[in-house]
């Protein structure tokens, strides 16, 4: 129990010792060690939840069950590993000018504060805090977007604010409907917010409040998972931010996002008889996807192209729990955790390769795999792994769903193929000149670090191959929890 | 139900609602910054009241500390920081013109009538105030966003966006006798640091376009060009 405290802990003590001892090389080591301290802490609750099941604290506002603390744990090692990623990178930058001291101390302390925000969203029960947390998530990380005081990440900044801002502005009236909805029950007073009394009484629910209350937490929370047609956000902020922060906003913020739907969706599930909320979901998902693999076709930044291969696998993975059947659950849950490494670790070759050819513009880099072969090499098996290629977890995510749509709406799973097909086109029609192309002149090698790429691309091919017993049960656990029952 | 019928209480809330949506129109047709703002203001002390009102009314002392809460931010912080801002970037001779303004505010009639069309799954629930509350919040939050759509300024749309935070705040007050005292400071908290943030975006802003009307934010397209 104590772990949990500790997790949300250590990021708030870090945001302030960020903010006065930011600068210099010191600051990239203590946000290592902050976030190294959070896995741990991560761990410790992983055991103690998989050990003992599910952990309410004494106050019941921080709740943390099988589904939520694989969350935890993933969201603390992509953290981690970022971070090892973002010592160097934004030393770097600091070096070349881009940024100075002040702004160094505000993007640490702003890191950890995004974890803290991402942590809470995971771990509270209260549906109002799990509110508060993820505009808190937009609020650390909107001057980060901003950070290099280009006019386009100005822009970009205000586009990000504004859009979720007002987006989850209606995730807070879901939220009250939500509140209102349980009120209607005698006897629930103060605690009529909290998930685990509402799951209780969720079939007590008004269906028709609680369908009109998705709605709303769907579009609100739906802006930040970057749903079409509420996605103009994100490529802009992934990126015109530094690559580190595109990372976990990719690897992170849009799977938290995800979570509190299928929290929601929990719920209104249980009141609403009929599948309206999963329809909804799909819904979304499929147009996601199907619109964010066009676009990758017409794209010349290769930030803003792995964004819309982002907003491709997000929807992916909203479709996925929108079928809602046990099998389709277990391949959302362990899309989620290959999307992100494998996501979080292209993010951060792509910021090396950016670095090395000093632009993001894709027909301006060329020859990575002649130059610096570690960068060409992670980024050709990283845009492998995300295409679905076998025999990465992406491939067996997706053959999953695949098979789960084929059982449950076959008339859908061509739709899915052909996406994946454009996709797998659009990918890789940037990606060859970039890699194989020629060398432009004075290109040299950069000081680069790509342990966190290749620890990412080893899990996801482990993953991929075979899946330990342990995940596996800690999976089914999860899919119980969401879908009733497990998928064998 | 006729008017008659109803008690001081209940009249009193429709009264306040109907100012509020007012104050709502009232935006949607102000084109110099400063009057926005102080119309801003209006509906954040119009807001206090409620919940004072509604604190009073129904013996709930946790509800004046919202109010009190409401009355700092949205009635003197925020409105005092605005106009500061707007002083301090010599903003206030600025007249904004609002393009149809006929047609703009036939569509915020239209938005208060789907409004009331969307929130009929209340109705079964509750008694006739709620449902007038219910759907006179979500016409303020749907007319902050309208707001904010058909105005250019920076500074014209943060207040937008503040007075969808008021029809949202609203909404909590009235159906549900607020939220819970954690989520109300934490929602406060929220405003309190968006606000902020929002007055460093314009110098951001001003000092990356030279000006502060958003459609000059034009340098980043979904595809290439």
């Amino acid at each position: 129990m104590i772990a949990v405290y500790l997790l949300l802990l250590i990021p708030l003590v870090g945001m302030g010792l960020l903010a006065l001892q930011g600068a210099g090389r010191l600051a990239g080591r203590i946000n290592v060690t902050l976030n190294a301290l959070a896995l741990g802490c991560a761990i410790a609750l992983a055991i103690d939840v998989l050990l003992h099941g599910p952990v309410l604290s004494s106050g019941k506002l921080l709740y943390v069950d099988s589904f939520n603390v694989y969350l935890v744990g993933l969201t603390a090692l992509v953290g981690l590993t970022t971070s090892i990623f973002s010592g160097p990178y934004m030393e770097h930058e600091r070096q070349i000018g881009r940024i100075g001291a002040d702004r160094l101390r505000l993007y640490y302390s702003m890191y950890q504060g995004f974890m803290l925000a991402m942590y809470l969203v995971l771990t509270t029960n209260n549906m109002g805090m799990l509110w508060v947390a993820m505009e808190g998530a937009t609020l650390a990380t909107v001057l980060l977007v901003s950070l290099y005081r280009t006019p386009e990440s100005v822009e970009a900044a205000w586009k990000y604010f504004i859009l979720c801002g007002v987006g989850i502005a209606q995730a807070l009236f879901g939220t009250v409907l939500l509140y209102f909805a349980a009120e209607q029950i005698p006897g629930l007073g103060e605690e009529a917010l909290l998930w685990t009394v509402l799951h209780e009484h969720a079939s007590l629910l008004n269906p028709g409040v609680m369908s009109l209350a998705f709605v709303f937490l769907l579009v609100g929370y739906g802006t930040k998972i970057g749903l079409v047609p509420l996605h103009n956000w994100l490529p802009d902020a992934h990126s015109e931010g530094p690559t580190p922060m595109s990372a976990i906003l990719s690897g992170l913020l849009l799977n938290d996002a995800l979570y509190a739907v299928v929290r929601c969706k929990m719920l209104v599930d249980r009141s609403v008889e009929t599948p309206m909320a999963g329809y909804l979901m799909m819904a979304f998902g499929l147009l996601s996807f199907l619109v964010a693999v066009l676009f990758l076709h017409r794209q010349t930044d290769i930030k803003r192209l792995f964004s819309y291969s982002s907003i491709e696998h997000m929807g992916l993975m909203t479709f996925a729990f929108g079928v809602g059947s046990p099998w389709a659950t277990f391949a959302a849950l362990f899309h989620m955790t290959t999307h992100s490494l494998t996501k979080s670790a292209i993010f951060v070759t792509v910021g090396h390769a950016a670095q090395l050819s000093g632009t993001q513009r894709m027909d301006k880099i060329r020859g990575l795999i002649m130059t610096q072969p570690v960068i060409g090499w992670g980024l050709l098996i990283g845009t492998l792994a995300i295409a679905g290629f076998p025999p990465f977890g992406v491939f067996a995510s997706e053959f999953l769903l695949l098979v789960a749509t084929m059982h449950d709406y076959p008339y859908l799973t061509p739709f899915l193929l052909l996406g994946v097909g454009i996709a797998f086109a659009g990918l890789f029609r940037h990606l060859h000149p970039m890699v194989y192309g020629d060398i432009p002149q004075d290109q040299k090698p950069i000081e680069a670090n790509l342990w966190p790429v290749i620890l990412h691309l080893a899990v996801v091919l482990w993953l991929g191959l075979s899946m330990p017993s342990f995940l596996g049960n800690w999976f089914n656990q999860a899919t119980r929890l969401i879908a009733g029952s497990v998928p064998l | 139900m006729s008017i008659h019928e109803l008690d001081y209480y209940q009249q009193a809330v429709l009264l306040l609602a109907a100012l509020i949506a007012l104050t709502s129109f009232l935006m949607l047709g102000q084109s110099r910054l400063l009057r926005l703002i102080v119309v801003f203001a209006g509906q954040g002390l119009l807001l206090a009241a409620t919940t004072a009102m509604v604190a009073n009314a129904l013996a709930l002392p946790h509800l004046y500390i919202s109010a009190g809460l409401t009355l700092v931010l949205k009635g003197i912080f925020i409105p005092i920081m605005l106009q500061r801002l707007v002083m301090r970037m010599a903003l206030h001779r600025e007249m904004e013109t609002i393009e149809h303004p006929a047609r703009v505010m036939m569509g915020g009639t239209s938005l208060v009538v789907f409004s009331y069309y969307v929130s009929l799954p209340v109705v079964q629930l509750s008694p006739l105030v709620t449902l007038n509350t219910i759907a006179v919040s979500l016409s303020v939050v749907l007319l902050g966003m309208l707001l904010m759509i058909t105005r250019r300024h920076a500074v014209a749309q943060v207040v937008g966006f503040m007075s969808i935070e008021n029809g949202l705040f609203f909404a909590a007050v009235v159906s549900t006798q607020g939220m819970p005292m954690v989520v109300e400071l934490g929602i406060a908290a929220d405003v309190l640091v968006a606000a902020i943030v929002f007055g460093v975006f314009f110098f951001q802003i001003r000092a990356s376009i030279d000006s502060l009307n958003v459609d000059r934010l034009s340098r980043l397209s979904e595809v290439d060009r």
